[in-house]
This record gives structure tokens, C-alpha cells and sequence, in this order.
């Protein structure tokens, strides 16, 4: 049951940070597809700071490795944010290059650093099992308070409050609700949807590498994150871009995802006999469900996937 | 005068135009894939790159080169299908993203009644083509009535049909491998025929009329989307879903329609590879299959047209199967997936380029214009 728990929380935080990196991109006015790329850049930047770093003592670990991928995530995402805001590129073909390009590149890169180092290497794995324990705070029972689920739970905080509260949150919403509106009021909408694409980075990023580390101490960058990007944002629409609701949605989403990990230590689940595969399909299968029945009514961004053109009204 | 009219026919021709965009991407994604490999090692960079352009001409003997070009001719047809998939749905403003999850649930229709049920290839292409269609028409279905956006539907679709067609096909795999049984002992019938094709290619027995069927296939979607009034109904609600429903169209139906012909069309593509029998479902994959994610590659580099796409679907695979002569000590076969990946890309900045092609046209016919008005009040002026 502590497994239970803790495997919630923990891919809750990745759904949740995730989503709330696409929820700014969104509010900004530009569609986020190529999460899930930045989600492997992120990994990618936070397990390399572990493999070359390992001494670092615990604080250090954590700060680095979160730096890492937080970097990592963010250059990446300039590469929507050049596409889309400078040259009006097609946001949905951007997103899905840069899915295939963060997978593609990972692995050549992983590959060729394994190979420089042993021949016979020709894995796309990344190991930290020294390095991951830095990450737990304390441990009850079963469960590990682990310090990304703080920093989650820091964050949704701060979101909250960046969003609703400050002059950066209200005019970001501006430019994804009626960008030609917010121009003529002297607010810059391209330095605006740079920020909000950055910010989706950032989270984006670091819940990269919250995901890699949740459950296993070695990764393996062929496989990308599985999907894992897309479900963030049916978590997004699912809680209508606000992130109090996105919050609820990550939890929700979570719960199955982690039942997947965890289902044979239930006796009356592992009892009726369903084959593993319907349980990894189980976090699919929900959020399509869900989706089903609340898009008909969602409000997304009435701006959003439009290219800025000044001379619109 | 004459040649000047030429001229400009030339460059402002849309045709032209798309090819040198897309040339442009090619160059481009080629020239920075290479600078990436030179980031992550110097030494070989440019073999690299010159091993993947070269494919099956890495063998220096003609007769063995012309087989590799069978075979990488083989899968280019299942990739023009997953590239139609993905360009008709495109032209009815739909991404179909899931094409890879049609492809994957028609290589699960076509295998399991090849090998389950021993049915003829011809009912195996029908039943792929038919589950493709059911997996596009329920994404459709779902955007059409629900409102959910395709792209994430096609995703959470690609995933589940993935899992679904591993356990489905785990029931007819090889005892001893993760592979399904081989169509050439199990069931020979399941084999598309080659009517002589492969004499062609140095007797390379996958090469199968399923080439020459994916490019009347590709000519069949171009005749439907510019010569037919459904096709002009289904582009016209990709356009504007309102405006059709103003000018009595369905457009419901339309979306679901739309769908359901690209998924039949990616599901068919599933069928022309597993029948050939050049490759067997591995019932351990955790990948999404990348054939689809390829078809959006060659799609938006062929121009989004179905002519195009026969070169540029070629290309793409041609380029992903050079990827298997890298030098191995060096770099991994991927490196193929990297260039495309970055192709696809700049295929993003197409329009720019165009934007800024007409502009310079434009530019140069003002200019031109504002030349001879000048030397026209120039006569004016000398004539009086």
C-alpha cells in the first residue's frame, strides 16, 4: 500500500510538473506537443549530471542534477520557441520533430558515449543506483518523502501565484486569449510566448528527471519516456489549464499509472487474473475516457496555435 | 519579353517551389546532423553521413547493390502508405499522428489471419486495411462527437493498439524468439506474389507487386483529393468545419471518413511489409513502430502532395536503411532517425521559405515594373 502511495505521488509530480509546463506554453498561446522531447532532454541533462558528478554530496546532487535538467529542458524548448514565434511555423509538425529528434538524439549521443568508453558497450543506458539515493529526504515505513515531490508541490505554489497574482502571469494570459489586444496595451507578445514556452522548458525538464528516477536506477534512452509527455497534456486539458485542477487530474492519473507498477502486490487484483498488458494500457485507456468527456466543454486559450500576425484585428 | 515570362513562371510555379524547399530542408538537416556527429565524435562524421546517402551502393557489386535496392524499395511501399496515411488527413486538416498505431493494429489483422487462420494475402491486405480504418474512424469518431483533439487521441490509441497487437500476435509467435512464425514455412499463400518483379531485382524475393500497388495507390489519393466531389467536400471541411456545415455538408461524417480512409490506408501499409516477409512482429516491442512517425517525415518533405510523396517516402527510407552501413564502433544505426528527425524540422520553415521566396519575386517584378514605367515618361518625355 506504501508502494501504492508513493508510486502516485511521485509519477503524480512528473504528470503534474509536466502539465504545468504545458499549461504556460498554452497560456501564452502556443501549443506544447513537444513535451514529451523535452521530457528526454531533461532526463538526458540531469542523468549525465549524475554519471560525471557522481561524489557530489547530497545537497549538491540534488541542486546539480535539477540544474541539469532544468537547462537541458530549456534549451530544447527554444527550439519550438524560435519556430513558432519567429518563422509561424506549424506548431503540431515542430512538436513531433522534436519528439523524434530528443529520442533520435539521445540515443545516438548515450550510444556513442557508452561506446567511447567500452566497445563493447552498444546499450542506451544511463546508470545512477549511487547517485539516485541522494534524492530521499526520509523514509516512513515503506514510503520515501523524496525531494522532488517538496519541490513539485513548491512549485505548484509558485504557479499559482506567477499565474493569478503577478503582472508576468496576467499579461502571459493575455497574449494566449487575444494577442492583437494585449499588443495595442504595450505588452511585447513575442517576449511574452518566449517566456511561456521557457517555462514549459523548465518544467518540462525537471519532469524529465523526476520520471527516470521514480522506480528504477537506470535508464534507457531508446525508449524516450513512452508517452509519457502526451498524458501530460490530457492531465492539462483535463484540468481546463488551471493548475489547481491540473493538480487533482495529476493525481488521478497517477493512481493508474502507478497500479501498473505495483498491481501484483494486491492479492484481489493480482487474483482476477488481468494480464500486465491491460495494466500498462490502463493509463491510456483513462485518459482517452476522460478526454471523451470533458473536451466537449473545455475552454482552451482562444489564441492558441495561431501564429502572432501583428496586422490581424 | 518572352524569356522574361518564362522566368518567372519558373520560380513562381508552386511546384518548383515546393521541391526547392524541399531540397532546402534536405541540405539543411543533412549539413546539421553532421555537425551534430562532429560534436559527439570528430572521427568518422563524414563517413557517416556519406554511408547513409549511399545505402545499398555501399556494395560495390552491382548485382548484390541492385538486391539492397529491392529490399529498400521493399519497405519504402509500406512507408508511402503510412506517408498517404498521414498527407490525406493533413490535406482534410487532421494530423493523423496515429498512423503508427494503424499500421501496427493492421500488421496485427494481417498476421494473425496469415497465420492463425492461414487466409490468402489478398483477405490479409483487406482485414489490415479494414483495422487501420476501424483504429482512424474511432480517433475520428472521438474528434468528430467528443472534441477531443486528434493529436493526443492518435497518441493514447497508438499505445494501447501497441499493447493490444503484441498480446494478440504473442498467441501465433515462435516458441523460442519473441518474432512471430515466418510466413514462408507457415503460410506460403499469405506471401504477396511477385509476378515476375523480382527477376528484376537480382532475385530479391521481397520485392513483391506491393511497389508498384503503393504507387497506384499514391495516384488513387490524388485523384480522390483534386478529382472527386467527396474529396473536394472533405477538403473544403478541413478548410472551415463551419462553412461546410453551412453548404450542407456532414461534416461529422466527413472528419470520421477522413480518418477512417487514412487508417486504412496506413493498416495497409502494415500489410505490404509483414506479407512480403521481409520482416517478423517482435511480440516484445516497446516502441510505437517508427514507420509511421517516418510517413509525417516523408509527408511534409514530399510537399504534402501524393506525387511528392512517392520521392520523398522513398528518400526517407532510404536514408533509415543506410543508417544499418555506419561504422558500428563508432556510431549507432540511429543516427539515420536524427537526420530525419531534423529534416522534419526545417520541413516546419517551408512556409517561411516560400513567404520569402514570393517576396523577393515580388520585389523583383515591382522593381521591374518601376524600370519600365521610368523609361516609359522617359520616351513620353523625349517624344515631346
Amino acid at each position: 500500500m506504501a508502494l501504492l502511495l508513493q508510486y502516485t505521488i511521485i509519477y503524480a509530480s512528473v504528470l503534474l510538473l509536466v502539465a504545468l509546463g504545458g499549461c504556460f506554453s498554452e497560456r501564452s498561446g502556443i501549443i506544447n506537443l513537444g513535451l514529451e522531447g523535452i521530457m528526454v532532454a531533461g532526463a538526458l541533462g540531469g542523468a549525465l549530471v549524475m554519471k560525471f558528478l557522481p561524489h557530489l554530496p547530497s545537497a549538491g546532487m540534488v541542486i546539480c542534477v535539477v540544474l541539469g535538467s532544468v537547462v537541458f529542458g530549456m534549451i530544447f524548448s527554444l527550439l519550438l520557441a524560435v519556430a513558432a514565434i519567429n518563422f509561424n511555423a506549424d506548431q503540431t509538425l515542430i512538436g513531433t520533430a522534436m519528439n523524434m529528434l530528443a529520442t533520435a538524439a539521445a540515443t545516438v549521443f548515450v550510444k556513442a558515449m557508452n561506446m567511447a568508453e567500452d566497445p563493447n558497450n552498444v546499450a542506451s543506458t544511463i546508470q545512477y543506483i549511487e547517485q539516485k539515493k541522494a534524492f530521499t529526504i526520509v523514509k516512513i515505513g515503506g514510503f520515501e518523502v523524496n525531494w522532488f515531490m517538496v519541490i513539485t508541490i513548491v512549485l505548484l505554489i509558485v504557479a499559482n501565484v506567477v499565474l493569478y497574482r503577478t503582472r508576468l502571469g496576467l499579461r502571459l494570459m493575455a497574449c494566449g486569449e487575444h494577442p492583437q489586444a494585449a499588443d495595442s496595451v504595450g505588452i511585447n507578445v513575442y517576449k511574452m510566448r518566449y517566456i511561456g514556452v521557457l517555462i514549459s522548458g523548465f518544467l518540462g525538464g525537471l519532469g524529465g528527471i523526476v520520471y527516470i528516477t521514480a522506480g528504477v536506477s537506470e535508464w534507457k534512452f531508446e525508449n524516450g519516456v513512452a508517452g509519457f509527455g502526451f498524458l501530460a497534456l490530457a492531465v492539462m486539458i483535463f484540468g481546463q489549464w488551471k493548475p489547481n485542477l491540473i493538480a487533482l487530474a495529476a493525481v488521478l492519473f497517477g493512481l493508474f499509472r502507478a497500479l501498473s507498477n505495483v498491481y501484483s502486490g494486491f492479492d484481489f487484483l493480482a487474483s482476477l487474473n488481468i494480464p500486465a498488458t491491460f495494466y500498462k494500457m490502463l493509463p491510456y485507456i483513462i485518459s482517452l475516457l476522460v478526454l471523451a468527456l470533458s473536451s466537449r466543454k473545455s475552454r482552451a486559450p482562444k489564441a492558441e496555435g495561431i501564429p502572432y500576425d501583428k496586422g490581424q484585428r | 519579353m518572352n524569356t522574361k515570362k518564362e522566368k518567372k513562371s519558373i520560380l513562381s510555379n508552386g511546384a518548383v517551389q515546393t521541391l526547392l524547399a524541399s531540397l532546402f530542408c534536405i541540405i539543411l538537416g543533412l549539413f546539421v546532423g553532421y555537425i551534430v556527429l562532429l560534436i559527439i565524435n570528430p572521427a568518422g562524421a563524414g563517413r557517416a553521413i556519406t554511408s547513409i546517402l549511399k545505402n545499398f551502393l555501399y556494395f560495390p557489386r552491382p548485382e548484390v547493390a541492385l538486391e539492397y535496392f529491392g529490399s529498400t524499395l521493399a519497405k519504402s511501399a509500406p512507408l508511402l502508405m503510412c506517408t498517404l496515411s498521414v498527407l490525406f488527413a493533413y490535406k482534410v486538416g487532421l494530423f493523423n499522428i496515429g498512423a503508427s498505431g494503424q499500421y501496427a493494429v493492421g500488421a496485427g489483422f494481417a498476421l494473425y489471419f496469415a497465420i492463425h487462420f492461414n487466409a490468402p494475402w489478398w483477405l490479409c491486405l483487406l482485414l489490415a486495411m479494414f483495422g487501420g480504418a476501424v483504429l482512424g474512424a474511432a480517433a475520428g469518431a472521438l474528434k468528430a462527437y467528443l472534441n477531443v483533439n486528434e493529436v493526443i487521441a492518435c497518441i493514447m490509441l497508438n499505445w494501447i493498439s501497441l499493447y493490444a497487437v503484441n498480446t494478440v500476435l504473442t498467441e501465433v509467435k515462435e516458441s523460442s524468439t519473441t518474432y512471430t512464425l515466418p510466413l514462408r514455412t507457415n503460410n506460403p499463400k499469405a506471401l504477396i506474389p511477385h509476378l515476375g518483379l523480382q527477376h528484376l531485382f537480382a532475385e530479391n524475393r521481397y520485392v513483391t507487386i506491393a511497389i508498384p500497388l503503393a504507387v497506384v495507390f499514391a495516384i488513387l489519393v490524388w485523384i480522390l483529393l483534386e478529382k472527386t466531389k467527396l474529396g473536394y467536400e472533405l477538403k473544403a471541411t478541413g478548410l472551415s468545419v463551419n462553412a461546410a456545415k453551412y453548404a450542407g455538408m456532414k461534416e461529422k461524417k466527413n472528419i470520421i471518413l477522413t480518418m477512417a480512409i487514412s487508417g486504412a490506408l496506413a493498416g495497409l501499409g502494415a500489410g505490404f511489409l509483414y506479407l512480403s516477409g521481409i520482416e517478423q512482429w517482435s511480440c516484445a516491442q516497446t516502441a510505437v513502430p517508427n514507420m509511421g512517425f517516418n510517413g509525417i517525415a516523408a509527408a511534409f518533405l514530399g510537399g504534402i502532395h501524393p506525387i511528392g510523396a512517392i520521392f520523398s517516402s522513398f528518400f526517407i527510407q532510404h536514408i533509415t536503411s543506410g543508417g544499418a552501413y555506419v561504422d558500428k564502433m563508432v556510431y549507432c544505426a540511429q543516427i539515420s532517425d536524427l537526420i530525419a528527425a531534423i529534416i522534419i524540422y526545417f520541413c516546419g520553415f517551408v512556409l517561411f521559405f516560400k513567404h520569402c521566396m514570393n517576396r523577393r519575386i515580388q520585389k523583383a517584378e515591382e522593381k521591374r515594373a518601376k524600370a519600365a514605367q521610368q523609361a516609359a515618361s522617359a520616351a513620353q518625355k523625349g517624344g515631346e
